[in-house]
């Protein structure tokens, strides 16, 4: 039984388990900070982690970071290289998975984090960042966003970040190299992504119910059960392992 | 040896003149040069096109100190705390002109004006409004392959700004840790200035040949100013100020607001010295790391 942990706690635990051994990730800022941290120190000891300010590491910071060049990150890091060597790394396609968040999300994994509408206005976000392009070139992307209703739309506002095109032919005509959206985390549920690129609800948060969850959106959303004959499951809670690291890495709570 | 040293960072500043471009913030949260551009805001240089890729918190005070006209970025906030509340409300109204990149293809533009090509191709941004919405990028079919590609159009600053660890008096300058796209920007733009923790004797630079990031050709002054990345950290010499994005985060919603933080920090402080006293946090390193040996031979 695992001990009490916040939604946060679990996002980054369901996001670390996203990084395979051996993966290179793309981490880019705020909760995969901490998720990178805590799968090179569990079940994924031979990742490697590169930031698009430069920094290329195999190990967790030794210390807490609020960003990707704090010095705890730069210090005994692999590399300390710059954006360009980065950024061809990922358009070479040596880059398995890439981590992204956004103020909006449609059903085809598409994100904005530019221009968001609040009735008549448009509020305007900080931009891309490098999210444009880790998801256009990376492997796979896992998309981690706060679970509010306002933030999932049937079509958003402006493509920061492409998914899958919305004719159901997923990445196929894409000009972009990488594969697109592998998984939704988000602080009530996880989501995968079908063959035409189509959101599907994978697992639950524990004591959630996927009937809230699925009214959370405008869109019908299909299930597990629809697209791999499969349950909604239950997401793992953090094992007592992860939440300690997890609170290694971010002492305060200061992400989490 | 020509020496490029500037007597002062306002001495330094005071060469870029209204209606500039300047690309800054190149190292992303690492080494921002904080100093000069509290100095570009106290000497009224406005008009300015900013470019740069992550510029955190610098370019948010420079729209809100009125010296901005258009940016060229990828993402402009508060890493901290998310939102520039000066920038999105500039944005809003329209009064500065936006030309929105991602990272990489703000880094491509710089390249292709550092190799004297007029683009480089990328295989990112097609399928993003931050292409489609765009006028700055093409579409273009490689004549080798005919794939689709796009096309990002070379940038050629008037300056760059870059802070670093030590510099010699002639410009050669040492930087260690992330570098982002300092490399790319110091090649493109026309001028750059380096602000510097320390001006060295050139022997300290040779010694070190490998650790050199921008050579004296490239550098139109360089000087002395320690403290110079305050709030961002400087790899080996204090850790990021986080405490002070928070509070600029909370003080700035509104423009009345900016204007007494800036009476504050920025119009109320004659120099570098002066700040470095107001800053009540202890950003020293806990681990003093230095690097094994190294040995060039002959």
């Amino acid at each position: 039984m695992a001990s009490e942990y916040t939604p946060r706690e679990l996002m980054v635990s369901a996001a670390a388990a996203e990084i395979e051994d051996g993966d290179t990730a793309f981490v880019g800022m705020r909760l995969p900070l901490i998720a990178f941290q805590v799968a090179v120190s569990t079940h994924a000891p031979n990742s490697m982690a590169v930031y698009e300010s430069g920094v290329v590491r195999d190990s967790p910071a030794d210390g807490f970071i609020h960003t990707m060049c704090d010095l705890p990150n730069l210090n005994r890091a692999v590399s300390t290289t710059g954006m360009i060597d980065i950024m061809s790394r990922l358009q070479r396609g040596d880059v398995d998975v890439g981590f992204l968040g956004g103020a909006e999300i449609d059903r085809y994994g598409n994100l904005n984090t530019t221009w968001v509408r609040a009735g008549d206005d448009e509020i305007r976000l900080p931009g891309s960042g490098g999210a444009c392009d880790i998801a256009c070139m990376a492997d796979r992307t896992v998309l981690l966003m706060p679970h509010e209703p306002r933030r999932f739309a049937e079509e958003v506002n402006y493509v920061t970040s492409p998914g899958y095109a919305n004719d159901g032919s997923g990445r196929e005509n894409h000009p972009a190299p990488g594969g697109g959206p592998s998984a939704l985390v988000t602080s009530k549920a996880t989501f995968g992504f079908d063959d035409s690129g189509e959101m599907y609800l994978r697992s639950v948060h524990p004591g959630v119910e996927p009937s809230d969850v699925l009214a959370d959106f405008p869109w019908e959303m299909n299930t597990a059960e629809d697209i791999v004959d499969d349950e909604v499951t239950t997401t793992p809670e953090p094992t007592d392992e992860e939440l300690a690291l997890t609170r290694t890495f971010d002492p305060d709570g200061f992400w989490t | 040896m020509t020496d490029q040293t500037a007597t002062t960072v306002g001495e330094a500043v005071s060469r870029i003149e209204p209606g500039s471009s300047i690309a800054t913030g190149l190292a992303l949260e690492h080494a921002i040069p904080f100093a000069a551009g509290h100095e570009l805001l106290r000497q009224g240089i406005d008009d300015l096109t900013l470019i740069g890729p992550i510029s955190d918190l610098l370019f948010d005070q420079l729209v809100g100190g009125g010296a901005v006209s258009r940016i060229r970025a990828a993402w402009v906030g508060n890493v901290s705390a998310g939102t520039g509340y000066r920038f999105r409300e500039a944005v809003e109204s329209g009064e500065i002109g936006i030309g929105d990149h991602s990272n990489f293809s703000i880094a491509l533009a710089l390249q292709a004006g550092a190799m004297g090509v007029p683009y480089l191709p990328t295989r990112s941004l097609l399928g993003s409004d931050v292409f489609e919405r765009s006028e700055l990028f093409r579409e273009a079919t490689d004549p080798f392959s005919g794939e689709r590609i796009a096309l990002v159009p070379a940038i050629e600053p008037d300056w760059a700004i870059v802070h670093a660890q030590r510099a010699s008096p002639a410009g050669d300058v040492h930087l260690w840790g992330n570098t982002g796209i300092v490399d790319p920007a110091v090649g493109a733009a026309e001028n750059v200035l380096v602000t510097a923790e320390e001006v060295v004797d050139p022997e300290v630079i040779t010694s070190d040949p490998s650790r050199v990031a921008i050579t004296r050709e490239q550098v139109t002054a360089v000087v002395e100013c320690p403290f110079g990345a305050h709030p961002s950290p400087l790899a080996g010499h204090y850790n990021r100020d986080n405490e002070y994005y928070l509070e600029y985060h909370r003080r700035t919603k509104t423009q009345a607001a900016f204007d007494e933080w800036a009476d504050e920090w920025v119009y109320g402080v004659s120099n570098r010295n002066e700040y470095a006293e107001r800053v009540d946090a202890d950003l020293s390193i806990a681990e003093s790391t230095v690097a094994a040996e190294v040995r060039y031979g002959q």
